[in-house]
């Protein structure tokens, strides 16, 4: 073997090592260790509980109940969507009611939203999950001016809010929907919304942009947050616990179909209301079970765990939500010493 | 082993650096999408299970065939630290290359989640759903990820290393397989 000279050599070292370094620098660029900036989810998660989160705890909406029952789909949706759960026919579901908290034992009455995680699954092996809301539209419209929100409502400035409403107007309108809309005291009579928009891609291969809405069967019934707080601080499980106890508890699927041109980006923006909505089936809650020991603890309704048939569409929350959902699950399967299971001995119900 | 050859076979070559762009193109696109809360996440993360799978496929491919195609022997005067780090690192990278696959499928399963790839193609289960299986499962994939770019790297340098300045024909049994002389006459 011919010896190189010694100055080629260095030379040769030189390369080597630059070499390895730009790989190594475009690596930590992509991960985003040069972007102390960047909107990450482990800083939106981070962001929702300044404090520091409740451990082993989903990381928003930290207080709920699992539930079980089936979606009876009738049949109407295949229309819009090649995607099994569409077709008539009973689907199994796992759910969770929630409400916005970062508080597992927070009292009822301290919050004005409230949500419900679903997963319906369908004997092709799809599964759809879904995390919805009770208010008609979001507060905000890009995932940044959330992170923005979640900056402002946990400052310590007496401004921050004012300044965060000045820069975001669309903010108004939630404000004013939490003034005015009615309170429950059930989980069974609040709507359930999906909010963004998706494309649910027919047979044909067709896109329509679509958002959902669970309407409940039920008879809403006005309370104050007053009377609420005075049933107790955990007077929805109890609630619905009993409720369910009872009878069965339903909700009509109704599927809400963009015209040609309505933005599907905006979440904080519903469309007009004279749009066309089709009912394609009923959600029965038919069980109830305490989180700890329950069905739904382990699940992330991760909203873009879609059946073939339904795909994301431009609205950027999603993604985002996939994202912030994700990191909230690694933190708190890692933590589930901070929250025991019950145990096969006691099979106690919390 | 033949200790006749050379170089590599242009299949052993192929499947090398077809696996080169997947691997490296793996970790790049995990290291993003743990880094985004974008509209790309969704699809960079249906890309690097699909990617994933396939580079679990092609591993298990290109053992095979190196079990039966054998290796070209390492120059004679390799010393025999570099010859030690040779086999424990190359051990390392096909180790990893089957691993990681297999823990980040089984990191999906323990947490529950459907395993969808591209195209709609539907992976079964290969844990049942367990929340602490499924913290430990992703630690280890992601500390084993950054282990095998730091990897990837040792190799990368090595392989210039052998090209620039041992000049002994290790490199190029790996690309052109041009003959080069000074061959151990069997490994």
């Amino acid at each position: 073997m011919a010896q190189p000279s010694p100055g080629s050599s260095l030379g040769s070292l030189v390369l080597i090592a630059a070499v390895v370094a730009l790989l190594a620098a475009a690596f930590a660029y992509t991960a985003g260790w040069f972007s102390p900036d960047r909107l990450t989810s482990a800083r939106l998660v981070q962001a929702f509980a300044p404090g520091g989160p409740a451990l082993g705890h989903r990381r928003n909406h930290a207080k709920g109940i699992c539930f079980t029952g089936e979606f009876d789909a009738n049949g109407n949706g295949t229309e819009l969507s090649r995607a099994q759960v569409f077709a008539a026919g009973k689907y199994p579901v796992v759910g969770r009611f929630n409400f916005s908290t970062t508080d597992p034992n927070a009292p009822d009455a301290t919050s004005r939203v409230r949500g419900m995680g679903l997963q319906i699954s369908t004997p092709d092996g799809d599964v759809w999950r879904s995390a919805m809301i009770n208010p008609p539209f979001f507060p905000v419209a890009t995932p940044d001016a959330f992170y923005a929100l979640l900056q402002a409502s946990g400052s310590k400035d007496p401004d921050a809010m004012k300044s965060f409403a000045a820069a975001h107007p669309e903010i108004q309108a939630f404000g004013a929907w939490a003034a005015s809309a009615p309170w429950t005291g059930s989980y069974a009579e609040e709507p359930y919304n999906g909010l963004n928009a998706f494309l649910f891609i027919d047979k044909s291969g067709a896109e329509h942009a679509v958002r959902w809405s669970l309407k409940p069967q039920a008879q809403p019934q006005p309370i104050t947050p007053d009377e609420l707080a005075k049933l107790g601080p955990d007077h929805l499980e109890q609630e619905i616990a009993d409720r369910v106890a009872k009878g069965p508890q339903q909700w009509t699927l109704v599927l809400i179909v963009a015209n040609p041109g309505d933005p599907t980006s905006d979440p904080s923006k519903a469309w007009p209301a004279d749009r066309r909505q089709v009912e394609v089936g009923t959600l029965v809650v038919q069980q109830i079970e305490p989180e700890r020991d329950g069905p739904c603890r382990d699940i992330n309704f991760d909203p873009t765990i879609l059946p073939d048939g339904i795909k994301v569409s431009d609205d950027p929350f999603p993604a985002a939500r996939s994202a912030a959902y994700a990191k909230s699950f690694d933190a708190r399967t890692a933590e589930e010493a901070a929250y025991p299971r019950s145990g096969p001995a006691t099979g106690a119900s919390q | 082993m033949t200790g006749t050859r050379t170089s590599f076979t242009i299949l052993q070559r192929l499947l090398h650096w077809l696996m080169a762009i997947a691997i490296i193109a793996m970790l790049f696109v995990g290291v993003a999408m743990v880094a985004t809360v974008r509209p790309q996440y969704v699809p960079l993360l249906a890309t690097h299970k699909t990617l994933g799978i396939a580079i679990l496929l092609l591993a298990v491919i290109r053992i095979l065939v190196r079990l039966t195609s054998g290796t070209p022997p390492l120059p004679a005067d390799l010393p025999p630290p570099m010859r030690f780090g040779a086999k424990l690192s190359h051990d390392a990278l096909y180790a990893l290359m089957i691993a990681m696959p297999l823990i980040g499928w089984a990191m999906l399963s323990a947490g529950g989640y459907p395993i969808v790839l591209l195209w709609g193609i539907h992976l079964p289960a290969i844990l049942a759903p367990s929340a602490s299986l499924h913290a430990l499962l992703w630690t280890a994939h992601q500390y084993l990820a950054f282990a095998f770019f730091a990897l990837i790297l040792l190799h990368i340098a090595a392989g210039l290393f052998h090209a620039l300045v041992r000049r002994d024909g290790v490199f190029e049994s790996m690309t052109s397989g041009a003959r080069h002389e000074k061959r151990a006459p069997a490994e």
